[in-house]
């Protein structure tokens, strides 16, 4: 089975649109969407009801730090994040925050776990940047595969019989054999607000019989998602970013 | 779940175990048959027993990322790959004959056959290292050779794959390799410099042709690190009549800076290869090892210490490919050789690692030549050569980035193709011939190498002058 796993998709609908349907043409028979559906960019509402949709037909969902912060005024953010949250709330309807709210914020399915961020304390939303990080997040569970996002740049760790880590930065289009005798954490990157130099929308897929994982990039009309920003009203800055994928 | 038993007669997913053909520190090698597969095969078993090295696991979990993703003739085939969770075992094809481990009796070998036999694992290598392979463990037991000749690398437990994760770096702290072909870089902990294998080459090359080991057997760590600053005696001082373009091409695989030895397997196989046009520097002529002054400088110098335990960026093997440009020396157009000069000129340019192979073509007849029609075929050899080297001379190479050669062969285009495949030629630069009778009488030489060749090609037009431009239809 092809699993298409999706993070970070911060109300892009361009990005989360471009890599659909790249996971489409696969084709993916299952979707996974790992947090963070909203904040930063300009069309929250379609991308909820798009989750939502994908949630109906059979997709799995996690819930991310701005996602609980739609509903949960203590949940704090950075100050451009801030803004747009508060913008974000008057868009999104009554069933769409309660429906983000429900969101849980661990899945298991069969060996693979399905969080947003650092695994220890899913609520915490720490980040995983280092080999420390992903050591102590495979530590706290049982799976042997854990998929995450919130960095917004890709990574994949990796803990053999002798207990070190190894880290690895993913190249994109290249199968990695995640080996049976191994933990795996794949740290994916962001659909809607890549951070890490290239500004294609990232988001990857697993291979459950070949034991392959995938870092995918897909190029998208990030110029469109920026004009839709800058019509919103929504700080300019955020706009420029997608274009740099800074 | 119960370990199926490694014994002779037992079946592992299908594969049923005939014999133990070698049993090494870290895995077993069986010969193995499956009813549906009629070829030759062995299956690679990890040692995991209670108390074994725990090296042995990751470097089997690396030759089992490793090995399926390799393809072409100088690597074994993949055939099978069992997982950890029951047995872990790789299925690869198994290669007739032995290793070149079984002709150190043999050493030192003719000097030719050296460089033919290092010309065969320089292509290897290069193969391996444009599949984003590091071998990093290159030595005679690790290499085969097929019927048809060409090298296989075997044994990627130690390898460094660039799109992959690199589980030996991060789990153990310490070097692996075997200690008398490890680079200086190596030793450090480096893993991801491909001149690393140039290097274990030169030690195989030096070995091979003096039946010493340049830098000794020592495998205790102060023993090894003493080639750091340490150079090998040269092999002239060994064998007098070593010849100097041979003693160049290993003292420089040997070089303890990596940028020092050549960019890419494929530069050093072409050097192998034409020994005639291999240029002589200082290395060649060296009768002894460096002066202690210098060798103490060396081990105390933190600069070079730190510039080589600090990987510097390296360069893609696309930033110095073998360009190869095809020049008619004696009906060509002025223009169209000059447009020739021009176009290599900006790739030569932009590629400081890139070099130059200048061909040209003498048409010999068919039949036979006898001995006076050889003569005047050599004069016209040496003129060609000549005539080549003017070509060149504008472009301001530095010499070890040019060669010339003059092939031989009834049909051109067949000659320059010939000479593409057998040296690895990244690039083949070719003008075309314009409104000329004999193209329209004998075909294209151009259009034939363009479509044949195995590698890219540029085919080279001089400016038209009076041209009109083409009225609209």
């Amino acid at each position: 089975m092809l699993i298409a796993l999706f993070a970070d998709i911060h109300a892009n609908r361009q990005a989360f649109a471009a890599c659909l349907a790249h996971a489409r043409e696969l084709p993916a028979q299952r979707i996974v969407l790992l947090g963070d559906y909203v904040g930063y960019g300009a069309d929250p509402e379609w991308t909820v009801l798009t989750v939502m949709d994908l949630i109906d037909r059979g997709a799995l969902a996690v819930r991310g730090n701005h996602d609980t912060a739609v509903g949960d005024p203590r949940e704090t953010l950075n100050v451009e994040a801030q803004v747009v949250m508060e913008w974000t709330r008057g868009e999104l309807g009554i069933a769409e925050g309660r429906f983000l709210s429900e969101l849980p914020l661990t899945l298991i399915d069969a060996d693979r776990l399905y969080v947003h961020a650092d695994a220890t304390e899913p609520g915490r939303w720490r980040y995983i940047k280092d080999a420390d990080d992903a050591g102590r997040s495979m530590n706290a569970t049982s799976a042997r595969i854990t998929l995450c996002g919130h960095l917004h740049r890709p990574g994949l760790y990796t803990i053999g019989s002798g207990g070190g880590v190894t880290a690895f930065r993913p190249i994109a289009g290249t199968p990695i054999p995640l080996l049976a005798g191994r933990r795996w954490l794949a740290v994916l990157g962001s659909v809607g607000q890549p951070r890490d130099g290239n500004p294609a929308a990232a988001y990857a897929v697993l291979d459950t019989e070949r034991h392959e994982l995938t870092f995918c990039r897909v190029p998208y009309d990030f110029d469109e998602a920026g004009r839709r920003i800058r019509a919103k009203g929504l700080p300019a800055w955020l706009a420029d970013r997608l274009a740099r994928g800074k | 779940m119960a370990k199926p038993l490694l014994e002779i007669g037992a079946t592992i997913d299908g594969f049923r175990i005939e014999e133990r053909v070698h049993e090494g520190g870290m895995a077993s090698l069986w010969r193995v048959t499956r009813p549906d597969l009629g070829e030759p095969m062995l299956m690679k078993v990890p040692k995991i027993a209670e108390g074994g090295d725990p090296a042995a696991i990751v470097s089997f979990e690396m030759e089992q990322m490793i090995l399926p993703r390799l393809a072409g003739i100088h690597v074994p085939k993949t055939v099978a790959v069992g997982d950890f969770a029951v047995q872990p075992y790789i299925v690869m094809e198994q290669l007739p004959g032995r290793s070149l481990y079984h002709r150190l009796g043999e050493l030192p070998l003719p000097y030719d056959e050296v460089a033919a036999t290092g010309t065969k694992i320089a292509a290897a290598l290069d193969d391996l290292h444009r599949q984003h392979v590091i071998h990093l463990d290159v030595k005679p037991s690790n290499i085969m050779f097929r019927p048809t000749g060409e090298a296989v690398l075997l044994d990627y437990g130690l390898s460094h794959h660039e799109q992959l994760p690199d589980l030996m770096k991060e789990e153990y702290r310490v070097p692996f390799g075997t200690a008398p072909y490890m680079s200086p870089e190596q030793l450090l902990g480096i893993r991801t410099d491909r001149r690393s294998d140039l290097f274990a080459l030169g030690v195989l090359l030096y070995f091979f042709s003096t039946n010493l080991r340049p830098f000794g057997e020592s495998e205790s760590m102060s023993g090894m690190r003493r080639r750091l600053w340490r150079d090998p005696p040269p092999p002239r001082q060994l064998r007098p009549d070593y010849p100097a373009w041979l003693q160049e091409i290993v003292l420089r695989c040997l070089e303890i800076e990596p940028a020092w030895r050549y960019p890419t397997a494929a530069q050093l196989a072409f050097e192998l290869s034409h020994p005639d046009q291999v240029k002589l520097t200082k290395r060649s002529e060296r009768q002894k090892r460096d002066p202690l002054s210098i060798v103490l400088r060396r081990r105390f110098n933190k600069e070079i210490a730190r510039s080589i335990t600090e990987p510097a960026a390296i360069a893609p093997i696309a930033a110095a490919p073998i360009v190869a440009v095809a020049i008619d020396v004696t009906d060509g157009s002025l223009q169209l050789n000059d447009a020739l000069r021009t176009t290599a000129g900006r790739i030569l340019a932009t590629l400081p690692s890139a070099r130059l192979a200048c061909l040209n073509v003498l048409k010999v007849g068919r039949v036979t030549l006898d001995s006076t029609l050889d003569e005047e075929g050599h004069n016209k050899q040496i003129e060609r050569l000549v005539a080549l080297r003017h070509w060149a001379e504008p472009l301001g190479l530095e010499q070890h980035r040019l060669t010339v050669h003059v092939l031989e062969g009834t049909e051109p285009a067949n000659a320059i193709l010939e000479f593409a495949r057998a040296n690895r030629i990244d690039h083949i630069l070719i003008g075309a011939r314009q409104d000329s009778l004999l193209r329209n009488l004998l075909g294209s030489v151009s259009a034939k190498v363009a479509a044949e060749a195995p590698c890219t090609v540029t085919v080279v037009r001089s400016a038209r002058f009076g041209d009109t431009a083409t009225p609209p239809a």
